[in-house]
């Protein structure tokens, strides 16, 4: 069961619009996918590790050797704003996390 | 900003007891980043030490560096953790332009090193055990500057500037456990304990761990619990205090701030604080709310880290001896007493004299020019001594001072120049012509001409005076500017009295 506050928390922490009607919706529609997954999960055993990842592979390492970088200019070619070396963001009421 | 009420502090750890708790931030000094192969260098020019991974560009892909995975259980085995089986990786999500991504990738609920413990010796010796409740390891964030406003902080800006070098710095992240029974000592603890992890990660050889250049970050938290309450108080964590002397003064002041909001009946607000060096007070910052609500959930583009026992056991076996017993060792090799070798410890200048008698000076010699004349730099000018010259320079000093290329005087005078970024020792003796002078006809002229305009003196070392040769001695001293070894010119005084 997944509420209506759940989902409008949800929508405000990643910054999207949504309007009431659409919030009841999501919320419908989330409650469904998480239903069928909780169905899912009856299958595993206590004996089935939970997993994040669904190809058995481990330890996919690069060696600590420097590689080709962007130049500034390339790095700024998509930016809507910058100051020829930097990108320019509005100022944002918040703070490193 | 309205000046904070403050207790006493001897009352306030009368009537309430710290409680600490440390997240040290480490920068790995590996050659690239965690997740891409950009170089691992903040600095130089704005975004050019970047690659399509630190930028979060559609299709990019980290990569786990392999070098910062050993670092990491480097590290997490010298704080005596435990080191996972398995960790992964985890989205950590927020937004905020420090991080193009709109997340942070960290480690969350399967870290790569947990339940360690960390002696920490205090100034008098005493050791305290600090019990680390976890390491695991993350990338750094860009650099914002914010324009416009008066101040430079984040309050009126008008817009922010934001260099993506530091983007994916690796960074281990150290969390202690709830830290009790510092009691008054608390924030000498607090000191000691970063200072101990800044020994630590530099014998290991992974970090510069300089303070003042940010690879490697403290944030205190603290709490006051009144006495036999039981109950614990509400936190506050202080942000990025950049030098050891800071974490002593940030904590002091927190109790002192906290307790005085308590005895008054006022609660302490769970927030996010900063430390003003300048003014020596913490400010209020962001209060805990839905922002800290980061949502992690397992990074998909990235696979658990499982290492081997054998790799585990292999670098378990490279780990330096612990500063702890490393200190004991080198105080009797050096044959220091307790109050000369704590001297040091407590200057934070261990490793500098490690590194400056491994390059060749007298443990006497290097203890001399750390502690005297580069601290009363550094301290005049409020920088660590550790950033002014490096251990090779002022062994180079010392062996130019041994050979009598160079008198102490002088020595300081070449000191200065290398401070001031002239060069290393030997270029600034060239630049500034400092060297001793070493030839006798020079200064055999020089002291002749003395001699000749001070008979009577002359006459007082014939009639074997020989303390009258001080004179002389001066003279000759001020005629070559002090560049004149004082031993050898009282030698060649009395010869060439007696040859006259």
């Amino acid at each position: 069961m997944i509420t209506t506050e759940q989902v409008a928390h949800l929508a405000n922490l990643a910054r999207i619009a949504l309007t009431p009607q659409e919030i009841d919706k999501l919320a419908g529609e989330l409650g469904i996918i998480v239903d069928a997954i909780a169905k899912v999960s009856e299958v595993a055993g206590a004996d089935v590790p939970a997993t994040s990842h669904p190809i058995p592979l481990t330890n996919v390492f690069r060696p600590d050797v420097p590689g080709e970088t962007l130049t500034a200019a390339q790095a700024l070619a998509g930016a809507p704003e910058h100051d020829g070396s930097r990108f320019k963001v509005s100022a944002i009421l918040g703070e490193e996390q | 900003m309205a000046k904070a009420e403050l207790m006493d502090y001897d009352l306030a750890i009368e009537m309430y007891e710290p409680v600490l708790g440390f997240e040290v931030h480490v920068e790995l000094n590996t050659r690239t980043k965690m997740f891409s192969d950009a170089p691992n260098f903040f600095g130089g020019e704005p975004n050019t030490n970047i690659t399509p991974v630190d930028l979060g560009l559609p299709g990019s892909l980290p990569v786990v560096n392999e070098q910062a995975i050993k670092y990491s259980i480097s590290l997490g085995l010298a704080l005596g953790c435990s080191i996972a089986p398995s960790s992964r990786f985890a989205r950590k999500n927020y937004f905020y332009p420090d991080l193009a991504k709109n997340y942070q990738i960290s480690q969350f609920d399967e870290p790569i090193a947990f339940d360690g413990n960390v002696e920490v010796e205090l100034d008098d010796g005493r050791v305290f055990q600090v019990s680390i409740e976890r390491a695991h390891m993350e990338e750094d964030a860009g650099k914002l500057t914010h324009v416009g406003g008066s101040t430079g902080r984040i309050q009126g800006a008008e817009y922010s500037l934001v260099d993506y070098n530091r983007a994916g710095i690796p960074l281990v992240e150290i969390v202690t456990n709830m830290i009790h029974g510092a009691e008054r000592d608390a924030p000498e603890l607090a000191k000691a304990y970063v200072s101990t992890i800044r020994d630590i990660v530099r014998s290991l050889g992974i970090s510069d761990a300089r303070m003042e250049r940010g690879n490697l970050r403290c944030d205190a938290n603290i709490s006051l619990s009144p006495r036999g309450s039981g109950i614990l108080g509400t936190r506050t964590e202080t942000k990025n205090v950049n030098s050891l002397r800071s974490v002593e003064r940030t904590i002091r002041y927190e109790i002192q701030r906290q307790a005085a909001i308590l005895a008054k009946g006022g609660t302490i607000i769970q927030e996010t604080r900063h430390w003003h060096e300048d003014t020596g007070v913490t400010s209020a910052g962001r209060p805990k709310s839905d922002a800290d609500d980061y949502r992690y959930f397992p990074e998909p583009d990235l696979l658990p880290v499982e290492p081997s026992d054998a790799l585990i056991a292999e670098l378990r076996a490279a780990l330096p001896e612990s500063p702890l017993l490393m200190r004991r060792r080198l105080k009797a090799d050096w044959g220091f007493g307790d109050t000369d070798f704590q001297s040091v410890v407590n200057a934070g200048l261990l490793v500098e004299l490690v590194d400056t008698v491994a390059a060749g000076a007298s443990p006497q010699a290097a203890r001399k020019w750390w502690m005297g004349e580069i601290s009363r730099t550094a301290n005049d000018r409020g920088l660590e001594a550790a950033s002014l010259v490096t251990p090779a320079q002022v062994a180079a000093l010392v062996s130019m001072v041994d050979s009598g290329e160079l008198t102490d005087s002088l020595a300081r005078q070449v000191l200065e120049g290398v401070i001031a970024g002239e060069g290393t020792p030997a270029e600034v003796v060239a630049a500034r012509g400092l060297a001793v002078v070493s030839d006798d006809g020079a200064l055999i002229a020089a002291i002749d001409a003395a001699l000749a305009s001070q008979p009577d003196v002359l006459a007082k070392i014939r009639d074997g005076k020989v303390q009258a040769a001080g004179a002389v001695i001066g003279s000759v001293m001020k005629a070559m500017k002090g560049q004149a070894d004082a031993a050898r010119v009282r030698e060649l005084v009395l010869v060439r009295a007696s040859e006259q």
